[in-house]
């Protein structure tokens, strides 16, 4: 049996006697070129796209110039599915089983992972596959091009879910039809009734009412395109639907990031130093690798412009666990997400302990560190993080003639959008629609603005 | 709990390590990225030395990453965010870069941002654009004093040339004997053996000379020389397609004419005025000295931006009338910045004259880079028709 077999043993039996609560973890040794993949689709199998190998070619790259390092990658679920990188030391990877189980029990007892996975399944690496072989068979029939297609303007529309609804959302319901009114039968109506060729006409039901789709503003555009798209090939809707069920277990991971990595975080600092049986240099080791991980910035520089969320929500728990007890943290993971967990926990203290700072970046580069208060400093973390990190475009109607009327919310957005970005969205959207597209935003100016393709 | 370990490299390989999935990726961004250029080709050939070098026949092209768009806010005046480090309000992190507006912070770390350069083969682009455009492929003049005797493979025997096997159609043969005789055969025979044949056919000449001349006169500034040497290039590449050997000839004039080497060609500057007899008579010259009509194609191409001297009017119809009839095709470039006046200029009547006593000949005017492909399809339809 090697040692980290071991190891992975004997932190477990420690982690489950701190109250760890997960399902069981497949931990898996792969090559860092496996994990460098995985990083960039998010899933271990994922469906082809360009787009991704721009991302692996970036990442690559970063790597190369050894500005990033990925440690492992966890994919919750029944069992989680945990990969480890097979040429780190024995240290860092006693380190990382320790992280891991630390993410295992946030996503098996955080509300809003516990949805997702209720709703996308407890499968999701199979799932993914199992998408990535139909799409292999899509393309098999209708050719890459086609296929490559659909996949522009899916992945485009990637963030645009509604996880409020299920994921087997059925489709709207058919309006109520209104009784008709009883008519008073007065003196007219009795002998316009009596007109010839009147009493075949009112036996007739009336027109049932117009049925306005979507009924109110639709946020999840890729069920809607998949539903109610005019002219889609099943496969195609297949794919649209597809992407959003991948869609639905990343939102929780993304919407938890601070929470979950410093969760995890936490936890590994613990139960290492908690592992007696671990030798000492090896504890050591482990540690420096810790503080690498969960340092506020990269090398030697004294400022960030960004915030570790290793760093940040590490903290942010430690400070948690000390002032208010274990299981009150406890019950803080199972029920915020990133938002109320910033929002309510990082306190005016820690954000001065932790040098923490709102800057302001002008169009010509120039960045200045403004002075700022506890919520201008929760709303700088938390504004990138709002809806799924996208704009909110929601469809506003489906004309008759298959017209699709999308609106930015722009009230919202605080301001309109991109328009030639957004025009080459709606370009990909089109060739799969294959009706005509439109969107309302504002420009610069704030003045309404109609995209169409 | 479980722990799969590494020892799986000694077994045997997992699936991970059989493809890469970024790689597939990546080419398949970099096939689109190819689609993309192709589409903006014609702007992107600038270096001279491209024309003729046959072991050069590659375009290196910087490209950007592609991006796939996705909805995004407007680029807001000022952006907020979230920082950490030691630093006072007011403290200045990055100081502006003046009033590019280009400049979008450290913006830069996306992947929109990083470019790389990608290597065309001209050929490939060719074969591209004359799909995408439907170009005509040129034709060798008509006439028995341009064609060669040339071996062309045809038909096939029992007997031949042991370098002239077809294996292929020998192993064809030997699989239907064996299959008629069974188990006894023997793999291969004599009779199975197949040797392709040659006849002599006479074939066109595939040999082709390109005269570009090329007006050098003060009034030819930079921007008319690109147009002309985009064109030029273009339209040898057309040429080149079709015709196995090209040679180029280049002769630059004012009011008398040289024979220069490519790489000095698109360089020199005269000074003075013009006189294109002086273009065409070198080029009667050379080709009276070094291209026999009878194993040439010959294709002339001028570039001037019209102007040209009163009293060489005649001269130089003289002298092009004298070069037409030894020409496949002669081709004007009317290069300059002006809109008006198209081709009305003393060259410009110069070629119309020459086209309507029945010549070869096509006119072109070229006032920006949009001008030059309209004008490349146009000499190699008309071109086409007049061979016809």
């Amino acid at each position: 049996m090697s040692k980290l077999q071991d190891y992975v043993e004997r932190i477990e039996a420690l982690g489950r006697a701190q109250g760890l609560d997960y399902y069981p973890v497949d931990f898996e040794l792969v090559p860092p070129s496996f994990m460098m993949e995985v990083a960039v689709y998010g899933l271990p199998v994922r469906m082809p796209h360009w787009s991704f190998g721009v991302r692996w070619i970036y990442q690559m790259v970063q790597h190369k110039m050894g500005h990033s390092r990925i440690f492992e990658v966890v994919f919750p679920g029944n069992p989680n599915r945990a990969y480890l990188v097979n040429n780190n030391s024995l240290e860092e990877n006693a380190l990382v089983v320790a992280h891991v189980l630390g993410h295992a029990d946030f996503s098996h007892n955080n509300l809003l992972f516990q949805r997702s996975q209720r709703e996308a399944g407890f499968h999701i690496v199979e799932q993914a596959a199992a998408h990535a072989h139909r799409i292999d068979e899509a393309v098999e029939i209708a050719g890459q091009r086609r296929v490559e297609a659909v996949l522009d303007a899916a992945l485009a529309l990637e963030q645009h879910i509604d996880t409020h609804q299920h994921l087997n959302r059925p489709d709207y319901p058919p309006p109520k039809r209104q009784a008709p009114a009883e008519r008073p039968v007065d003196g007219f109506h009795s002998r316009f009734g009596a007109l010839p060729g009147e009493a075949s006409r009112r036996g007739r039901p009336e027109a049932p009412p117009e049925l306005k789709i979507p009924p109110q503003p639709e946020a999840d555009l890729l069920w809607f395109i998949a539903h109610y798209g005019p002219a889609l090939e099943d496969w195609e809707r297949d794919i649209f639907l597809a992407v959003r069920e991948e869609s639905f277990y990343f939102q929780p991971v993304f919407n938890c990031q601070i929470m979950n990595e410093g969760w995890a975080s936490y936890w590994h600092a613990r139960l290492l130093r908690e592992a007696d049986f671990l030798p000492s240099e090896l504890y050591l080791n482990a540690m420096k690798t810790h503080s690498d991980v969960v340092r506020p910035h990269a090398g030697d520089k004294q400022v960030a412009l960004a915030v570790n969320p290793y760093h940040l929500g590490f903290n942010i728990w430690e400070y948690l666990v000390r002032e208010v007890g274990l299981d009150k943290a406890r019950q803080v993971m199972k029920e915020e997400d990133d938002t109320g967990f910033i929002r309510n926990y990082l306190t005016p203290e820690l954000a001065r302990e932790l040098n923490l700072f709102v800057y302001e970046a002008k169009r010509d580069g120039e960045v200045r560190v403004t002075d700022s208060n506890i919520h201008e400093l929760h709303e700088a973390i938390i504004a990138p993080k709002y809806n799924f990190g996208a704009p909110r475009v929601l469809v506003d109607d489906l004309r008759s003639d298959g017209t699709l009327v999308l609106r930015h919310d722009y009230k919202t957005d605080g301001r309109g959008l991109d328009s030639q970005r957004a025009q080459r969205v709606l370009e990909y959207v089109h060739r799969v629609w294959r009706r005509p597209v439109m969107l309302y935003t504002v420009d610069a100016r704030g003045e309404e603005e109609c995209l169409r393709a | 709990m479980s722990l799969s370990d590494d020892l799986a490299g000694e077994h045997g390989n997992r699936w991970y390590d059989l493809f890469s999935r970024g790689t597939r990726d990546w080419l398949r961004h970099n096939e689109k990225i190819r689609e993309a250029v192709n589409d903006a080709l014609p702007d992107l050939i600038a270096h001279s030395d491209v024309l003729t070098r046959p072991d050069n026949r590659t375009v290196q092209v910087p490209v950007r990453f592609m991006e796939h768009f996705r909805f995004r806010l407007l680029n807001p005046q000022q952006q907020k965010g979230a920082g950490q480090g030691q630093a006072e309000p007011g403290d200045l992190l990055k100081p502006g870069q003046g009033q590019s507006e280009g400049a979008q912070g450290s913006g830069g770390n996306e992947e929109g941002g990083m470019s790389f350069v990608m290597e065309f083969k001209v050929d490939d682009i060719l074969d591209y654009l004359w799909e995408e455009l439907q170009l005509p492929n040129l034709k060798p003049r008509e006439g028995t004093q341009l064609e060669e005797d040339d071996y062309v493979r045809e038909g096939w025997d029992k007997k031949g040339a042991r370098s002239r096997l077809d294996r292929r159609r020998t192993i064809k043969e030997a699989v239907k004997r064996r299959a008629v005789q069974g188990a006894a055969a023997v793999p291969i025979t004599n009779d199975d053996l197949r040797f392709r044949q040659l006849v002599k056919r006479r074939q066109p000449t595939t040999n082709a000379v390109v005269f570009f001349l090329l007006d050098v006169s003060s009034s030819m500034d930079d921007h008319c020389r690109k147009l002309a040497k985009t064109f030029f290039f273009w339209a040898l590449q057309g040429i080149r397609r079709q015709f196995v050997n090209v040679e180029t000839v280049f002769i630059a004039h004012t009011i008398e004419a040289w024979e220069f080497q490519e790489e000095q060609f698109f360089q020199v500057r005269g000074e003075g005025g013009t006189q294109s007899s002086s273009a065409f008579q070198k080029a009667i010259e050379i080709a009276n000295d070094r291209y026999d009509p009878s194993r040439y194609n010959s294709y002339v191409f001028y570039a001037s931006d019209g102007d040209n001297f009163m009293e060489d009017r005649h001269r130089a119809r003289a002298a092009l009338e004298q070069l037409a009839p030894r020409m496949n095709f002669l081709g004007y470039a009317e290069v300059s910045g002006r809109h008006h006046q198209r081709l009305n200029t003393e060259c410009g009547v110069l070629f119309k004259r020459l086209k309507e006593s029945g010549a070869p000949a096509g006119s072109y005017a070229l006032s920006n880079e949009n001008d030059i492909w309209p004008a490349i399809k146009a000499f190699f339809t008309e071109q086409a028709a007049e061979a016809e």
